[in-house]
């Protein structure tokens, strides 16, 4: 007898109650209801509201008066774009009118058709796709600015930009790439899939988790604001006392942070929570998917690191705008301080984009092998080692910078360390490969490439970590090329295995096939000739950030630059490949394309709002390929069976 | 369904042989043909150790990366879906061999505690490995403490085949290095000449936002930050030259902050300094009295920003004396 675990979902039911009063106006249908316009157009007037307080609250402070620049009205613009912009997309709607006593209006009721994509909505799916087009959104901006930077890079001598605009290019492009990064596998697939891997209807907070995809897309809006602003030259690390220095445009990028940084917090708060509590019956710990273990360990640092950027961004807000000195050492800050809380955050940070990355070929791998996940316990282990471990190593970022000398040799064994459960995954992953019968479609592609790039990137880590070592390779291009291949070669790549494997389930049409094929091989080709090159840049001695080189680099600079071209082209055909499938050329993609035994292909194509008319049984995990005459999935055949879906073996 | 026990040892075998073959020629090739070569060169004692440390770190790295490479070249040839005329293996084997995942465990742990043992005796031998060590280091070349004290009260004196330590201070500033030699009269050069056999001390500092020494082939990278003194330390070895470039963003011309430097015989230091020091006398005279950290105004880092125009730094001389906090 199937136990139906339903949870009330009212709101997903559509019925709510009759009150006496109604609070009627954001749910008016079409042009007139809250939606993207709604979100830009408060926005746009909250930053005008921000603006003219700022500088009747302002304007008569001496370094004001003395600047001609007032980075006070900058900000509160900023802060009121940030909550118009959400007021407008209608996420103050329900906690207002709790707060007022009103019964709320239950958000928008699942509208068909693509409207739904542009409001707040209380669907972990449509959230989902919203943050592929978000995330698109940070990849092709940061991108283009990277395309300047190689640009920039291709003669010592010959300068396409001034020094003042080159470094605010390299600023944007790293600071609007690691925004992206960070979300770009747990916003997307963690939002779509978790429920559907889980056995649940939602998750815990539907509000939060919209919450999160659109305070990410109001971060988008303030960090690239700091370019008409001016920009700020201090790179993604924001190091003081420079942006102290630093014009306007360091606002951006430290309410940025802020900004993004909450949405961080709300959404690994969010996917904890429901993976904890909203795992259907039989879903025990040991029959959990391994993404969705990697998703509860990216959450944990979401979660818990964060906080830190966020008083960071804080305090270097109040030294710009209150002439604190948190961080100006003449007047009695550090300089350290802002080094330390940065990278207190900033290590559990590129954990946070490495762990989604393992556990997206941990689940994609025993799919295309047709074989169980070798070692589940040691990858799902591995992860919760690296999670705990990633507090423990930040000042390997600063080996040199003149901390406690006897913190060095500290830092270097707990970052040594923590290449141990970083290395699992190379064991589950050819544990998994063992004797297999690899089926060579476009998303095991991207995770084999994953495997090649990641395993480039964690041993050079591991370079990095030693300290006679990164004496001579931090701060240039060896770490450059290191961080690269770790966070592209391993994360971007898995993010586009990711989005060809689980693209069919999304919408129903499978990504091209030849297109794709096209757009893996150049994508790794290139990304390979781009970066590895600059291993060898780095060693010969280029220092990171710099718009000038020592003459004899120049031929390994170009190489490396008209590579990235080529890498840019590869994206545009990815591009290309997705608007083709989606929209213009749709093939419609039978239900389990590639025969996966997942719980999230049991369900029916499009996925209905409700996920599964009956919450599910689980009996074993997800990778029992191989394991039966035919293998049977995941739930208890009997009782449950949603609808529309067909059995594979 | 049942494991294939054709060839069930047979495959790793073969994988096993080709990694061996594959990781024999890179290391041989690597070693002689890269290994003496590999920067950031023999130049000074700590550049020695960056490159031996690489050294031994790529004689390791070489056969993790070609073992990965290998098995994954394998697999997909022989155990790919067109291929493979068996079906894939499964069974309690499939999903786990503890004696292969206690195997992988322990192999990876013992190798990576052993560099970080051999990172932190080199680090230690080698008095910080270069590497910018704070205002308080730990691990001091003998001499160096006494040169250090003495150099900030005036009386520390330098001469060829005296063995004693050379501090030399580095002053970071937007956007160029200036060098001062408390040992002869604290006159601040533009240019970093060295003597050669010695063992220098740098005192790298900044006047506005943090910059990062890295004297390149010297093998020595130190951070340099406003009000902190930041030592690291180098024993050079034969004359030579060598480039500084700033490694740490510091503002618009960062990429330009570059100079070349050099390391000559002790006894044309001795002539160069002493010259040096003489022609630069009324300069030395008007400078800030030699210190290893210098309060700017309130025209430092942050401009007019601070409109009192006081400072009250953190640490000062006179509060810490001649150590300040570790940060």
């Amino acid at each position: 007898m199937t136990i139906s675990a339903e949870r009330s979902t009212n709101e997903m039911a559509g019925t709510p109650s009759a009150p006496a009063h109604r609070v009627t106006w954001p749910q008016r249908p079409g042009w007139l209801s809250q939606h993207l316009g709604t979100a830009l157009i408060v926005g746009f007037l909250g930053y005008l509201f921000g603006h003219w307080l700022g500088n009747l609250v302002a304007h008569n402070y001496t370094y004001i008066a003395n600047d001609g620049q007032n980075t006070v009205a900058d900000f509160f613009g900023l802060l009121f774009m940030v909550v118009g912009f959400l007021g407008g997309i209608g996420v103050f709607n329900y906690p207002l009118a709790k707060i007022i006593g009103r019964t709320p209006e239950g958000e928008h009721k699942n509208r068909d058709g693509w409207s739904k994509y542009f409001r707040y909505t209380l669907d972990h799916k449509v959230v989902g796709i919203q943050y592929i087009v978000g995330v698109l959104l940070f990849m092709f901006t940061g991108g283009l600015l990277a395309m300047a930077v190689r640009s920039e890079l291709l003669s010592p001598t010959t300068h396409l930009f001034s020094p003042d605009t080159y470094i605010k290019i390299v600023s944007e492009h790293g600071t609007v790439m690691m925004m992206m990064a960070t979300s770009i596998i747990v916003g997307p697939l963690g939002n779509y899939l978790v429920p559907l891997m889980i056995g649940a209807r939602r998750t815990a907070f539907p509000r939060i988790e919209a919450f999160s995809f659109w305070v990410f897309i109001a971060g988008y809006f303030v960090i690239f604001s700091a370019l008409p602003l001016g920009g700020f030259p201090t790179g993604w690390t924001g190091y003081a006392p420079l942006q102290t220095q630093a014009g306007p445009g360091m606002i951006g990028y430290l309410f940025g942070f802020a900004v993004i940084g909450v949405g961080m917090m709300a959404a690994g708060f969010n996917i904890a929570i429901t993976i904890v509590n909203f795992r259907a019956p039989g879903m025990t710990w040991s029959r959990l998917p391994i993404f969705v273990w990697s998703i509860l360990a990216t959450a944990a640092l979401l979660t818990l690191a964060t906080p830190v950027l966020f008083a960071a961004g804080l305090f270097g807000i109040l030294d710009k705008t209150a002439q604190t000195a948190f961080f100006v050492a003449e007047h009695g800050g550090s300089s350290y301080l802002w080094e330390n809380l940065f990278w207190f955050f900033g290590h559990p940070e590129v954990y946070i984009m490495a762990l989604p990355g393992f556990g997206i070929v941990g689940e994609l791998v025993p799919v295309f092998a047709r074989k169980p996940l070798f070692a589940y316990k040691v990858a799902a282990a591995g992860m919760i080692g690296v999670a705990l471990l990633s507090f423990f190593v930040w000042q390997h970022h600063l080996f040199q910078s003149g901390i406690n000398p006897d913190m060095r040799p500290l830092f270097m064994l707990t970052t040594e360390l923590i290449s141990i459960p970083t290395g699992f995954i190379f064991l589950v992953g050819m544990g998994t490969l063992y004797r297999a019968k690899i089926r060579f479609e476009i998303p095991m592609l991207f995770c084999m490439a994953v495997f090649f790039n990641f395993l480039i990137g964690g041993v050079t880590g591991v370079f990095l970590s030693d300290v006679p070592v990164n004496v001579t390779v931090h701060g240039g291009f060896f770490v450059l090329s290191h961080f690269h291949y770790t966070i592209m070669g391993g994360l971007l790549f898995a993010f586009m295995a990711g989005l060809y494997f689980w693209l069919p389930k999304m919408t129903g049409k499978m990504m091209n096939r030849k297109m794709g094929m096209w757009h893996f091989w150049t994508m790794f080709v290139f990304f390979n000739l781009t970066f590895f090159p600059m291993f060898i840049i780095g060693l010969l001695g280029q220092p990171r950030r710099v718009f000038t080189y020592a003459k004899g680099l120049q031929g390994l600079n170009d190489f490396s630059s008209i590579s990235a071209y080529c890498l840019g082209l590869s994206f545009l055909l990815f591009f290309v490949n997705l608007m083709w499938s989606m929209f213009i050329s749709p093939e419609k993609a039978p239900a389990n394309p590639w025969d996966s035994l997942g719980l999230e292909w049991q369900t029916a194509t499009p996925v209905p709002s409700h996920n599964f008319d009956r919450i599910p049984v689980i009996t074993t995990d997800p990778y029992g390929y191989g394991e039966t005459p035919t293998a049977v999935p995941a739930y208890a055949a009997s009782d449950s069976g949603p609808t529309g879906s067909t059995s594979q073996t | 369904m049942a494991e294939n026990s054709s060839n069930k040892g047979g495959d790793l075998r073969r994988i096993t042989w080709i990694w061996v073959v594959v990781s024999v020629v890179g290391e041989v090739l690597f070693w002689t043909l890269l290994a003496k070569h590999v920067p950031p060169g023999r130049m000074t004692e700590t550049a020695q150790s960056s490159q031996s440390t690489f050294n031994l770190l790529m004689g390791l790295a070489m056969p993790v990366l070609f073992g990965v490479w290998v098995y994954m070249a394998y697999a997909s040839r022989v155990w790919s879906d067109k291929r493979n005329p068996n079906a894939a293996m499964s069974g309690p084997n499939a999903r786990n061999n503890s004696r292969t995942s206690v195997a992988w465990i322990t192999i990876t742990s013992v190798v990576v505690l052993f560099l970080a043992v051999v990172g932190t005796i080199g680090v230690i031998q080698d008095h910080g490995s270069g590497g910018g060590e704070g205002p308080n280091p730990v691990w001091n070349p003998p001499g160096a403490t006494q040169a250090e004290t003495a150099a900030l009260a005036g009386t520390a004196t330098w001469s060829p085949g005296s063995d004693k330590v050379l501090p030399v201070q580095v002053i970071a500033q937007q956007w160029r290095f200036t060098y001062r030699y408390p040992t002869f009269g604290g006159f601040e050069s533009q240019q970093l000449i060295l003597p050669a056999d010695t063992t220098i001390a740098f005192n790298v500092t900044s006047l506005d936002v943090i910059h990062s020494f890295w004297a390149y082939q010297l093998g020595v990278k130190a951070d340099a930050n406003p009000l902190v003194n930041n030592v690291a330390y180098t024993l050079t070895k034969s004359p030579g030259t060598f480039v500084v470039r700033c490694s740490e963003l510091c503002g618009i011309w960062h990429g330009a902050m570059t100079n070349n430097g050099s390391v000559v015989s002790q006894s044309q230091f001795m002539s160069w300094a002493q010259s040096t020091e003489s022609a630069n006398a009324t300069n030395t005279a008007l400078l800030p009295a030699f210190a290893w950290t210098y309060v700017p105004d309130a025209n430092g880092a942050a401009g007019g920003y601070y409109i009192d125009g006081k400072v009250t730094p953190y640490s000062t001389v006179e509060q810490y004396g001649a150590k300040q906090p570790a940060s």
